[in-house]
């Protein structure tokens, strides 16, 4: 167990020493690596989302709704405070926590709620964020509101994204090997079976709800420092269907899966792009549409599903 | 007070279009327990096929809601049939069926905003008839509403009938009851369950036309925010129940219209949505639902 | 062990994606006479009808030019934003580490012009976009310059000037209801300088009503401005959301005249519900000027279909760029930057063409009145 730890530690810390090495010298490109970061911070997004939806079963349809609130938050408090390294950690730190805060003050109520009616309970509160976002100039200027917000120091580069990107996974893997993760697991199996056992569902729902808020609150504050530009129309309903659509690919309940498939999403779409002609770029919405559908049919727990999980084999409620 | 008079007015109408749109919702989750995400674009499609009906192919427009309704039931039946029948013949759990609901949402979207079909644009709809404004008094009303009104009530009678009075109405009723119960007395639960769609469907299509003549400009992106407010209405109402269905549209038109009018238009959207959120933790039954035993 | 397994697969896709990306970006460069340049626009998403018109303009220009910038041949990349920020910036970056462009013409939306100007500016890269209005495009969160972002059309707040001083002096009105998009930076620009210019008039802004981009249905917020009586309305947004509006203002059998902005211009306008109506424009079909008759007609000629603004703006933005580069006599950024500020009376559709000290340029506005029969009439030009 040791040695192993110890082996994933030196081979992530030799992949982090390549890749930073290949951007030193410019063999990795601005553009790859630009797409890199941005593959990395859909990642901690995604990760959070497993938490939620893979392993404790709660479907949420919002996601996005929390990276928009921690890049808000991170771009607000980084550009009171200015640029500068201690500025810059407390702005991701800010919108951790404010993700956080939003996901504890939402779940507490809505979590009770069942499956489907959980999903369009959170659609709703997409919707809610977004229209607020769309107000926000009201509140402060800074924000900017529907003209967008600007001015946020670009201080997120590869070396923070990277350790945080590690950092979630770390985080999230651990916790799903935690008593709290088993129980978590449980509740997805059967929420009922787990109650009786003496599982305090209520508890850790929101555990993981606020934990995985939290997470693609710190993925919209590395967003904020990476992007020059923050629109509401970045974290609308669209937005949480595609970290859906990721974790779903990768098989409910498989951590690996979420982020093999996050990053591979994340440099496939860059991929279409160079491939497709451009007559034929609006395929690209049917076939996603499709490859969703099929998918669901064929494999409803997921592509990469049942490595890790035992979630195969889940109790038709319907 | 004539403002006043005229906004619930305009209330109505909106509320009645929403509530030919919130039937089907309440009819296919009354009977399978899904979020049926797809009937917003099969509104869409309705408001399409009845735009070409009278604006293309010459239809007088009342033989265009019917085409319309026939079309589009024969969609909704489409979709039921690929889509997810072959998960309920799985077992497979509800998220996995409304994730599929949304994949078919997204596709219908996307195909038909491709150039071949009906394209990207924003259309204008002209209307076959010139509107004209009455006045009642000091209030007036225009003729496009007195027909949205007038469609819907019809609509929701012929409804009313094909529950309460025939076979097909019936084995709907059973079904929805207990799924299980009605196998075993013989009943057909997927060929039911087909027709329900049917039935949605086609006054999803109906509520498309009427849409277009009331608010000329259709897209193939403009049956998400009616489809999800339609929705709000038909869990305010009490999911299931279309009484329920009825009474919620027509306060989500009013509360929506009243609100734009009275208080403010920034938070529209969000006024809707908070209104489903705590209609779904104060009273997940809606008002005319029954609580059944499910826990939620 | 699956797990490890699985785990170094993710991590040796990683950087393989990384790796094998960046050999594809290896083989360009701005050797000999030729010059790159990029082009941003939405092609597919829901500003797809824009970014559509905008390449049209873009290739006719081109083409035109015999694909050549004085001595240089013009080799160009093309790419699709989605309307989508993040997409915008992505492009810009590739464009620029790895395409090695010169210059770009783009983005089409403000919202995505922006942050494509941020990545543009900071990477010292011309930036010209043909139709973003938005003031920040130009000028950052402080309002100083980003010296290598410029622009064809006219601001924001100057439309909305145009159309206040055409309404007190032209029409004659004394009061005025406004509805706008509360979610779009363009009908929020357009109606704050409208308003503070209308009110420095001597008029009276009776009702500034807000909608949001979803909404359909608008009998609500139409009667409570029938209700207020005023002279006429001034709907500053696009086609799609005005057709709808002057429909609505029509069932309600209120008659007044409405005013509106370049948004207006567009085929798929319900001429039935706006004719009457004006609104501001970059330029008129109508205008007998070479450069105007010119380009409707090749246009016509290649895409059998009249011109709208997107199509002339982009059309406009391509040209200076080339002339820029043809006066530079480099592929230099910096020297094109030079040549591009330095542009006097350019002879563009949108007028004779110099930039001001923002990048904007300084040019005249048309008024048009809708006509019944789907064109315009042009009624006159408003100096700035």
């Amino acid at each position: 167990m040791r040695a192993r730890s110890f082996a994933i530690a030196g081979a992530i810390l030799g992949l982090y020493g390549l890749l930073e090495l290949l951007r030193q010298t410019g063999i990795i490109s601005a553009y790859w690596a630009q797409i890199m970061d941005l593959s990395l911070i859909i990642t901690i997004s995604a990760v959070g989302l497993s938490l939620i939806y893979g392993f404790t079963g709660q479907f949420s349809l919002g996601h996005a709704a929390f990276y928009g609130v921690g890049a808000y938050t991170a771009g607000f408090v980084s550009k009171t405070l200015g640029a500068g390294a201690p500025g810059f950690v407390l702005a991701l730190v800010a919108g951790a926590v404010a993700a956080g805060l939003v996901a504890l003050l939402i779940g507490l109520p809505i979590l009770r709620l069942r499956s489907d009616y959980l999903g369009i309970a959170t659609l709703g509160f997409g919707v809610i964020i977004r229209v607020l976002l769309d107000n926000s100039h009201k509140l402060s200027p800074t924000l900017g509101g529907a003209k967008g917000m600007m001015g946020v120091p670009q201080l997120a580069s590869f070396v923070w994204i990277f350790w945080l990107a590690v950092g979630a996974i770390w985080l999230a893997a651990n916790l799903i090997r935690s008593s709290y993760g088993r129980a978590c697991i449980s509740i997805r199996e059967d929420e009922v079976a787990a109650d009786l056992m003496g599982v305090n569902t209520t508890a850790l729902k929101t555990l993981a709800f606020v934990v995985g808020g939290a997470l693609a609150g710190l993925a919209g504050a590395l967003y904020a420092h990476r992007y020059p530009f923050l629109h509401p129309s970045t974290f609308d309903y669209l937005k949480s269907l595609d970290v859906l659509l990721v974790v779903v690919l990768g098989g409910l309940g498989s951590l690996t899966g979420t982020v093999v498939t996050a990053i591979g999403w994340v440099f496939l779409l860059e991929w279409l792009r160079a491939v497709l002609p451009s007559e034929y770029m609006d395929l690209r919405g049917v076939v996603y549409a499709l490859v969703l559908i099929v998918l669901m049919i064929a494999r409803p727990q997921g592509l990469l599903g049942g490595s890790s999980a035992k979630g195969g084999k889940r109790r038709a409620t319907a | 007070m004539v403002q006043f008079i005229e906004q619930v007015i305009n209330g109505l109408q909106l509320g009645f279009v929403y509530a030919l749109i919130a039937l089907g919702y309440t009819m296919v989750y009354g009977i399978i327990r899904l979020i049926n995400f797809a009937h917003g674009d099969v509104f869409m499609i309705g408001a399409f096929v009845g735009y070409f009906g009278f604006a293309v192919w010459g239809l007088p427009w009342p033989v265009a809601i019917l085409v319309s309704m026939a079309v589009c039931a024969v969609v909704g039946m489409a979709i039921e049939r690929l889509a997810y029948r072959p998960l309920r013949a799985k077992g497979a759990p509800n998220i996995a069926t409304l994730i599929t609901a949304i994949g078919v949402s997204l596709f219908i979207e996307y195909f038909t905003s491709l150039k071949f079909v009906f394209g990207p644009n924003y259309r204008v709809v002209a209307r076959p008839f010139a509107v004209q404004v009455f006045h009642l008094g000091p209030v007036s009303i225009s003729s496009v509403q007195i027909l949205v009104i007038t469609v819907v009530l019809v609509l929701v009678a012929g409804l009313q009938y094909i529950v309460y009075r025939t076979k097909v109405g019936k084995a709907m009723r059973a079904v929805s009851h207990d799924r299980d119960a009605a196998r075993l007395m013989g009943i057909d639960v997927d060929r039911v369950i087909s027709y329900t769609f049917a039935i949605g469907s086609a006054l999803a299509a109906a509520a498309g036309v009427l849409f277009a003549l009331a608010y000329p400009q259709i897209s193939p992106f403009m049956g998400i925010m009616p489809g999800l407010k339609a929705f709000t209405a038909a869990v305010l109402g009490g999911i299931g129940s279309i009484p329920g269905a009825l009474l919620g549209a027509v306060l989500m038109g009013q509360a929506e219209t009243l609100t734009a009018a009275y208080i403010t238009t920034d938070f529209r959207d969000a006024i809707a949505f908070g209104i489903l959120i705590l209609v779904l933790l104060l009273r997940p039954a809606g008002l005319l639902g029954k609580a059944g035993p499910e826990k939620v | 062990m699956k797990r490890i397994a699985a785990g170094i697969l993710a991590f040796a896709m990683f950087a393989v994606a990384g790796c094998g990306g960046a050999q594809l970006g290896t083989s360009s460069g701005t050797g000999g006479q030729s010059v790159k340049i990029g082009f941003i626009a939405p092609l597919t998403g829901d500003a797809k009808t824009y970014g559509e018109s905008a390449k049209k303009g873009f290739d006719l220009a081109l083409e035109q030019a015999g694909n050549k910038a004085g001595n240089f041949t013009v080799a160009v990349t093309s790419g699709d934003d989605r309307n989508d920020p993040t997409e915008g910036v992505n492009l810009a970056t590739k464009m620029i580490s790895q395409d090695k462009v010169s210059a770009i013409v783009g983005a089409v939306t403000s919202s995505v012009t922006i942050p494509v100007s941020e990545v543009a500016n900071s990477s010292k890269i011309v930036m010209i976009t043909g139709t973003a209005t938005a003031a920040k495009v130009t000028v950052d969160d402080k309002g100083a310059r980003k010296p290598y972002a410029f622009r064809a059309p006219f601001i924001d707040p100057f439309q909305g000037q145009v159309a206040a001083k055409f309404a007190v002096e032209n029409l004659k009105v004394k009061t005025a209801a406004i509805l706008y998009d509360k979610g779009n930076d363009y009908s929020i620009g357009l109606t704050e300088e409208f308003q503070k210019t209308f009110a420095a008039k001597g008029g009276t802004v009776v009702a500034s009503l807000s909608y949001g981009k979803d909404d359909t249905d608008f009998s609500a917020i139409v009667t409570n401005v029938a209700a207020k009586k005023p002279d006429m309305i001034y709907l500053p947004d696009y086609y799609g959301k005005v057709s709808l509006i002057a429909a609505a203002i029509k069932a309600k059998g209120l008659n007044v005249p409405l005013v509106g902005a370049d948004g207006w211009d567009s085929n798929d306008l319900d001429f039935a519900a706006l004719a009457g109506g004006y609104f501001t424009n970059h330029y008129s079909a109508d205008d007998p000027s070479p450069a105007v008759q010119k380009f409707v007609k090749e246009y016509e000629a290649k895409y059998k279909a009249k011109p709208d603004a997107f199509a002339a703006l982009a059309y406009d933005a391509t040209n200076m760029l080339l002339e820029a580069i043809k006066q530079a006599g480099s592929t230099d950024s910096e020297k094109i930057r030079t040549a591009l500020q330095g542009l006097k009376e350019f002879p563009a559709v949108g007028g004779k063409l110099s930039f001001d000290a923002n990048g904007n340029p300084i040019k005249a506005a048309a008024i048009l009145q809708v006509q019944a029969n789907k064109s315009y009439k042009f009624i006159t030009s408003v100096q700035p």
